[in-house]
């Protein structure tokens, strides 16, 4: 089984899926013949040409637009976004048209695509780059939401993503683009969109991640083990939206205490949704209040101190410890 | 008593004097090129009496397809007209007549077929009947009932967005499906004057050249986007040359000239089936009646303007036309005219009959398949309607 970083997991998987199926196309800026500025479309356009895979005009809301007239078509686009901060030129067609079209057209055009972006800090980038604006999308009906943390979960989530009838957007942790290889089969693994996973089981806290902050969590997973004996389960929620409810609220019913990570800013977060959750359907077994550690309601910091921002294992055994202390 | 006026006029002395300002020299070391917008050209081929103006392009349709033709224009206009007066007898939502427009709508369609596919703007009511939309679907989705909105089978149109502009880009999008597929479809899309003004409309332009994209925009300049006159939407003499800018190549069409409609969107396609990629069809035309039911125009134009323009109405001039070929007299026009009307009314028969609201089916279409959280959500309002009784 051979061992790939994320960017190798996903090129595989948008390698597998074009080869499968001929309605499987990828559009963006860069993405054929430079095959991307991080490399993830690396090889696609010498082995599928330049009709499936498509070098877009610098243009993102025509780069959306575009991939939704694809599907209405009946094409299978995978459309990427080169940063997440610059979804927001598409913010207008991904609302109007790939959430709704479905809807508005009784059903007609069912929109399967895919949008992918870079998201997330830790790479020292320019401003726009290193936002985590997932929170929008969730708040949009008509959208799924899917992030990845690692080479293996990329890759089957991206084939889940490309094979869903309905929009999905895929968000990359880029600090993790290369951050560690995985063993990844050569098949996929089938997963649905909408299920979490339990990425270390224990019983004393819940802590929920996702994407580059899923590292993080399990760091301090394994501190509050080896230091304080402390067993911590910890669930990668993968899916923002639709959000597994069940399997967070089966855990805290268990464990009584949680803390939720993200690095997106906190008001009306991920976590906030999380938490509301949790305390309409397992009030009665908390033991605590949820904490959050999320980014602050600030713009990201430029580059030099964005280590400061982003969450972090100690900030993480912090909040779990006042957590486990509450009394 | 005459009040005193309140101290609010700025006084002269106030105001900055503003300072002359004195033309530069043109420069003698650098000899300049001339700068310049190029020419677009125009097409009419029958002018407002209802005479051909211009013999080389009259298209040479037979008798039949002409009174098809003019009889979808005399159906729009009697459509709209009716809607207008549901609306104000309370039985119809805020809507965007088209009256005035016929023609550029009946012209824009014309030449497709079956597997082309177009994508309007929500002022397209001549046009969607013209592909098989139906009156009383039209009435529904107006009056705001979801399943008006429902694409009839076998008709390849997008049901328009409300966000102006924001489908232009979806068109570029299926035609180049269309181009990767090596089909031979085409699409049209249309959009009004102040569209153009939209970053959207624009990118769309710019792809479709880019792809040579088998798409034809249509943009109805009917002189006012609510209550903006054209001249202040653009700086250009004209909205055609955005196009070339592009790559796109234009024409300035008379919108109310239906026979130059159906003649330069005939080429048009053409152009695009044949691989030659897109092309920009400016319709000038005059939005007869109002922007929406919630609009007064007589807040921004003058009733002289308007009357100006109904001398120039499409179905009028295409009436002399067919009249003048003896296809057409005064007795088959209203003949034709209370058999549209009787169309539209026993439409409104059958969009009465459905016109029930469905509160139950709120949550459907959303996903292929609802998550569990929508599940709970729609039991949860469900037992809301049950509680209240709802139906």
């Amino acid at each position: 089984m051979p061992k790939m970083n994320m960017v190798e997991a996903l090129n595989l998987a948008l390698d597998q899926n074009l080869a499968n199926d001929d309605r499987v196309c990828v559009l963006g800026e860069d993405v054929a013949v430079d095959g991307g500025v991080f490399r993830v479309t690396k090889g696609l356009l010498e082995k599928y040409g330049e009709d499936r895979v498509i070098d877009t005009p610098l243009a993102e809301g025509a780069i959306i637009g575009a991939a939704v007239g694809m599907a209405v078509y009946g094409l299978r686009p995978v459309a990427e976004i080169q940063f997440s901060g610059f979804t927001l030129q598409a913010f207008d067609q991904i609302e109007q048209n790939m959430a709704r079209l479905r809807h508005r057209s009784h059903g007609r055009y069912p929109i399967s695509m895919v949008m992918r972006a870079p998201y997330g800090g830790g790479i020292r980038a320019v401003e726009h780059h290193s936002e985590s604006r997932e929170a929008y999308w969730a708040h949009t009906p008509g959208l799924k939401v899917v992030i990845p943390s690692g080479p293996r979960s990329a890759r089957d989530l991206l084939h889940a993503a490309i094979d869903d009838s309905d929009p999905v957007i895929f968000y990359e942790p880029k600090a993790l683009y290369r951050a560690f290889r995985e063993d990844v089969p050569d098949q996929p693994q089938k997963i649905a969109i909408g299920k979490a996973q339990i990425a270390r089981q224990g019983t004393d806290i819940t802590l929920i991640a996702y994407g580059a902050m899923m590292r993080p969590a399990l760091e301090a997973a394994q501190d509050l083990k080896d230091l304080h004996s402390i067993e911590a389960e910890v669930i990668d929620l993968l899916s923002i939206s639709p959000m597994d409810t069940q399997t967070l609220v089966d855990s805290v019913s268990k464990t009584g205490r949680c803390v939720v990570v993200h690095e997106g800013p906190r008001c009306c977060g991920i976590a906030a949704e999380i938490i509301a959750r949790i305390n309409e359907h397992a009030f009665e077994h908390l033991l605590a209040p949820i904490k959050r550690v999320t980014g602050h309601d600030i713009h990201f910091p430029y580059f030099q101190c964005e280590q400061h921002y982003l969450p972090d294992a100690d900030t993480i055994i912090e909040a779990a410890n006042e957590t486990l202390q509450y009394e | 008593m005459t009040p005193s006026a309140p101290e609010l006029a700025v006084k002269s002395s106030h105001i900055p004097r503003r300072p002359k300002i004195t033309p530069p020299k043109p420069r003698k070391d650098i000899s300049t090129p001339t700068i310049a917008l190029g020419e677009i050209p125009n097409l009419q081929i029958l002018n407002e009496k209802g005479e051909i103006s211009d013999p080389s392009h009259e298209p040479k349709l037979e008798a039949a397809e002409l009174l098809r033709i003019y009889r979808a224009m005399v159906l729009t206009r009697k459509l709209d007209t009716r809607m207008l007066t549901m609306q104000r007898q309370g039985e119809m939502g805020t809507f965007a007549p088209g009256m005035g427009q016929e023609a550029t709508q009946i012209g824009q369609i014309y030449p497709l077929t079956k597997k082309d596919w177009f994508a309007p703007s929500y002022r397209s009511f001549g046009a969607q009947l013209w592909r098989g939309w139906t009156i009383e679907g039209l009435m529904l989705l107006w009056a705001g009932f979801f399943e008006g909105f429902e694409v009839p089978e076998g008709v390849n149109d997008l049901p328009f967005s409300i966000v102006v502009g924001s489908h232009v880009p979806l068109a570029g999008g299926i035609a180049i499906g269309i181009k990767q597929r090596r089909d031979d479809a085409v699409v049209v899309t249309n959009f009004g004057d102040g569209a153009i003004s939209q970053g959207a409309v624009n990118e769309a332009f710019n792809f479709a050249a880019v792809y040579k994209a088998p798409v034809v925009f249509v943009c109805e300049n009917n002189g006012y986007a609510i209550s903006m006159p054209t001249d202040k939407q653009v700086a250009t003499p004209d909205l055609a040359r955005r196009g070339p800018g592009f790559g796109v190549p234009a024409i300035r069409v008379d919108g109310n000239d239906v026979l130059a409609m159906i003649v330069a969107t005939t080429e048009a396609v053409q152009m695009a089936r044949a691989g030659d990629g897109p092309s920009l069809i400016e319709a000038v035309t005059y939005r007869m009646s109002l922007h929406t039911t919630a609009d007064d125009p007589k807040v921004y134009r003058r009733d002289e303007e308007v009357e100006q323009w109904q001398a120039k109405c499409p179905i009028a001039r295409f009436e002399k036309y067919l009249m003048n070929k003896g296809l057409l007299d005064p007795q088959a026009i209203g003949r034709l005219g209370d058999e549209c009307e009787q169309e539209v009314l026993e439409a409104r028969t059958r969009f009465r009959e459905r016109a029930k609201a469905k509160p139950r089916e709120v949550f459907d279409m959303m996903y292929e398949e609802l998550p569990p959280e929508l599940e709970q959500q729609k039991r949860e309002y469900l037992a809301k309607l049950d509680r209240k009784g709802v139906q």
